[in-house]
């Protein structure tokens, strides 16, 4: 176990250094200058263009540019906005709580309606839930969300009048900052309503964004359910006379958990590209919103550190989900 | 093996054993939502070729008497506009089947892009020494932690957006998983007997990689390269959706709802129809692709 | 006492040519204390009666009998629940591939006690201490710290005895030992034959012994079954079986034992056993017999009387005057 642990450290170094170089040379080394593309159709004078080529840095050689870039993130220093002129890394961290809070409530209902759905979809195996299951799980795995999502806000916003249309809370409720996370802080605020109207603001938000991870879960969970039933130890269970559940829900179920984990870890790099979207329909204050703010204001140390921030995230999240994975697969554990 | 499989796998051919195309047409056929599925794409791939001859009005033709009109079986609609106009009078109907094309050209075009380089760099993956297989599926690991959309924005930020320009975003974002399908179908393959005969019969590099590895590793390519086409049309609908894809006036389904996104509450018909058109495109390829892998992987068959 | 007893039991299997029959009438008697060996080529129908026998066998699968008893009780007509009662504790059974036979996502100590707790109802303590007698009576050194092991750190051996010590976990009447020995090693295989016939022995239990082995045959059984493409062809006692088969089959499959080879190539069987798609009329044995004449080729073979082994075939061998 230690071994792997290690071994799977050590690759975290090269992709870390390459997810650097990438996001670093989007932007000198792509076609188009960026600060021409920063200025817009307004354009801009020559000295202005001037201060700003310096100003990045794009006099020096590339390499020299690079490494300051590299030490800079090393450092926590990942340049400062443009537009705000806070540091990239400040805002991200001050707006990352927001997608945290949304992505896990998705992932929560992903993962909790997921598996049970692909589990008896397995276990029914064409039958009559097995066709409706899947067959929901088809249409939510085609699901364009950003159409979905403005759906669910004809139906439930505007016929009904059940959720908010935008944004993580009611402008009634003003309280401090504490987590960041809005469920936890409105209830420390201790004022009436606060809470409901969070839990309001993030159930479309959440369901839009969950909708395909939980697709994608419940076809894996039943296609490695299906692949772990044919084996020889499931029929080694039923022999000994052990009850459909427990062969089904024990046996099967923690040996097909072994590939829908890994698909739950890809699903963190799903959710961070619809959270784009959701966040941009729902108006939620997010890392993806910023991202996508940031890219029409053609902000680009913000959209350069954003990107390497977000991709260490979900390498994180990947290394996360391989050290689990070596806990649930014994094979890897006792190597 | 007292089993049945094998019972019926140890069968000579000399007797009324289906063919091997055949076989993968009888699964095919067997799989009632692949066979709507394709029907449905074949429907929307007509729409999409014929679309001049089809549609009612010219896609960009603006009626600025009849903005926002309903549709033909709401109260105030007309059978002039079947599916009802967009704010700026422009027939839906129209619209939605000139866009069929585009989405058929976006699907088509990245599939080619992303599934030849793709291809191509899995190959040498799998056949290169170790140390160079490590760099490519390294950089492939570095490409896939970027979540797709995210990537695909940025490139098209950076390169400029239309169109084009998203269409090469998404063959490049979509690209790392042909690259690894391939490497580990070469994988496999590379350990097998035919390819160590292949290799003591003398055959040179190209040939073995081409000719003898690559035929074999192609159902679960084909497999990815309809469930790739699905996927681009949901990105670039995407990207238009933010801005970052065609540009209006093109009648593409994304940027369509996008245009109509402040109109969600009083005009419901601009959102719909170009979502529903979406989703079943999606759906309809996505179903096909169920269909071909469940007729192409022999694990899942009935034994 | 009668055991086990099978009438006429026929399985067929939904497939994608269509119906496929893989066990064809097949008649089964096991007494207690019995070792009944079941042999044929892969294909012959041997595992999936047994499989029927137990439920275990996937939906595709139609099984018809006239009788199907295990110690008086009807099989056919009992519901899963009942029949749970009875397999995995009266009835038990250990298969071909020890290695992917036990879950590899738990240790060797968790599937063993599972179905002590669920059987036997035993407490903690109990189900330990069985367990580690369980593996001590399998011949498993270090019971206690075997206990811990998950099943990809052990042997094929190893793990075959662990399969066997599950299996006896319940005292059960009756063990179907479904090829036992094919995955191993020959060395292993021996003590494995060694260790089944003993725990026999010891339990007077019945013992169901699946094999395409000859040899195993000659070592361990009492009375012998030969299956051919879903039929039962032969039945006698091991040494009587030895000493005059009459099914051609049967004495086809000894003369291609090494042990009495006579010339120096082996004799072999050409061919192989039927499949779905090219299933033979008359006798399914024909193609590939050596005495079939037209009469094989056309017309079911009729099933000889007991002194010939209920041999189905028209032309027993070794058959004395005027008895056919």
């Amino acid at each position: 176990m230690l071994r792997y642990l290690i071994g799977r450290l050590l690759t975290f170094i090269p992709t870390f250094i390459g997810v650097t170089i990438i996001s670093f040379s989007f932007i000198r080394v792509l076609p188009g200058d960026p600060i021409i593309v920063m200025a817009g159709e307004r354009g801009m004078t020559e000295e202005r263009y001037n201060e700003l080529y310096q100003q990045f840095g794009f006099d020096r050689p590339l390499v020299v540019q690079f490494w300051d870039f590299f030490t800079g993130v090393l450092q926590g220093d990942l340049g400062t906005s443009y537009v705000t002129k806070r540091p990239v890394f400040d805002e991200f961290f001050a707006l990352f709580p927001a997608t945290l809070e949304l992505s896990f409530c998705a992932i929560v209902i992903a993962i909790t309606l997921g598996i049970p759905a692909g589990v008896i979809a397995a276990v029914n195996r064409g039958k009559f839930f097995d066709r409706a299951l899947m067959s929901s799980a088809l249409i939510g795995y085609s699901m364009p969300i950003f159409w979905w999502a403005l759906l669910l806000i004809i139906i439930f916003s505007g016929n009904l009048g059940w959720t908010p249309v935008s944004g993580r809370i009611d402008l009634l409720y003003y309280f401090p900052d504490v987590t960041g996370f809005m469920l936890i802080d409105s209830l420390l605020s201790g004022q009436d309503g606060a809470f409901v109207s969070a839990v309001r603001h993030l159930i479309l938000p959440s369901i839009v964004l969950a909708t395909i991870p939980l697709a994608v879960i419940a076809r894996q969970t039943r296609s490695a359910m299906l692949e772990v039933l044919g084996e020889d130890y499931i029929r080694t269970a039923r022999a000994k006379g052990l009850t459909p559940p427990r062969v089904n829900g024990v046996h099967a179920l923690r040996n097909a958990m072994i590939p829908v984990i890994t698909v739950i870890g890809l699903s963190v790099g799903m959710l961070l590209a619809g959270a784009i979207l959701t966040e941009t329909i729902f108006s939620w204050p997010g890392i993806g919103k910023w991202m996508v703010d940031s890219i029409y204001r053609r902000d680009y140390p913000v959209v350069q550190g954003g990107l390497l921030l977000v991709a260490l995230l979900v390498m994180v999240v990947n290394l996360i989900v391989d050290l689990l994975y070596g806990l649930i697969n014994p094979k890897i554990r006792k190597r | 093996m007292a089993d049945v499989s094998s019972s019926t796998n140890t069968t000579p051919t000399t007797t009324v054993r289906p063919g091997r195309f055949k076989e993968f047409w009888r699964y095919f056929r067997e799989n009632r939502g692949a066979v709507i599925g394709f029907y449905v794409f074949i429907f929307f791939l007509i729409v999409a070729i014929f679309a001049p001859l089809i549609s009612p009005f010219e896609p960009s033709t603006q009626n600025r008497g009849a903005t926002l009109v309903p549709p033909a079986w709401q109260d105030g609609g007309s059978w002039t506009y079947p599916l009802g106009t967009d704010p700026l009078g422009r027939d839906m109907l129209s619209r939605l089947i000139y866009g069929a094309r585009y989405s058929f050209l976006v699907g088509t075009i990245v599939v080619i892009l992303a599934a030849t380089g793709g291809i191509l760099t899995g190959l040498i993956a799998g056949f290169a020494p170790r140390w160079l297989d490590t760099i490519i599926m390294r950089i492939m690991d570095i490409i896939l932690s970027i979540p797709s959309l995210l990537l695909a924005l940025v490139l098209v930020a950076i390169l400029g957006p239309s169109l084009l320009n998203a269409m090469i975003a998404i063959a490049i974002v979509l690209q790392p998983h042909y690259v690894r399908l391939t490497r580990a179908a070469v994988m496999t393959e590379l350990s097998k007997d035919y390819v160590v005969s292949a290799r003591v019969a003398g055959a040179k590099l190209p040939r073995l990689m081409f000719v003898t590895v690559l035929p074999n590793c192609l159902a679960p390519i084909i497999v990815q390269a309809a469930l790739s086409f699905s996927n681009a049309i949901l990105d670039v609908a995407a990207l238009g959706f933010l801005g970052m894809g065609a540009q209006p006036p093109t009648p593409e389904w994304g940027t369509m709802l996008a245009e109509s996104r402040e109109f969600i509450l009083r005009a419901w018909w601009v959102v719909t129809f170009p979502g529903v058109a979406i989703l079943t495109t999606v759906l309809a390829i996505n179903l096909m692709g169920d269909g071909l892998r469940d007729a192409l992987d022999p694990k899942l068959k009935r034994s | 006492m009668t055991l086990l007893n099978i009438r006429n039991l026929s399985v067929d299997f939904d497939t994608a040519g269509g119906q496929f029959r893989a066990v064809d009438g097949v008649d089964i008697t096991v007494n207690e204390g019995d070792i009944l060996s079941i042999v044929g080529e892969s294909g012959s129908g041997k595992s999936v009666s047994m499989l029927a026998m137990m439920g275990l066998l996937p939906w595709t699968a139609t099984i018809t009998a006239d009788e199907m008893s295990f110690d008086g009780v009807d099989l056919r007509g009992m519901t899963a629940k009942s029949r749970r009662k009875v397999i995995g504790r009266d009835m038990s059974m250990i298969f071909q591939e020890p290695m992917s036979s036990l879950n590899p996502c738990f240790t060797v100590g968790f599937q063993i006690k599972e179905s002590l707790r669920i059987h036997m109802k035993m407490d903690r303590a109990a189900r330990h201490r069985r367990a580690v007698e369980l593996l001590d009576l399998v011949g498993i050194p270090d019971p206690e710290k075997r206990l811990k092991a998950f099943p990809h750190q052990m042997s094929g051996g190893m793990s075959q005895r662990v399969m066997i010590a599950m299996a006896l976990a319940c005292k059960p009447r009756l063990l179907i030992a479904d090829e036992p020995t094919t995955a191993l090693d020959v060395t292993i295989q021996a003590q494995i034959l060694d260790l089944l016939t003993d725990l026999q022995k010891e339990t007077g239990m019945g013992l169901i012994l699946i094999t395409h082995d000859m040899g195993v045959v000659a070592e361990t059984a009492q009375r012998v079954q030969v299956q051919y493409a879903g039929q039962k062809v032969e039945e006698q006692e091991v040494r009587k079986l030895f000493a005059e088969p009459h099914h051609p089959y049967t004495s086809a499959l000894l003369a291609a034992l090494p042990e009495r080879a006579t010339e120096r190539h082996l004799p072999t069987i050409p061919g192989v056993v039927p499949g779905q798609y090219d299933r033979p009329e008359g006798c399914l044995f024909s193609p590939r017999c050596r005495f079939a004449n037209d009469t094989c080729r056309k017309t079911d073979p009729p099933v000889q009387p007991p002194e010939l082994g209920l041999a189905r075939c028209h032309y027993p061998v070794n058959a004395k005057e005027g008895v056919a």
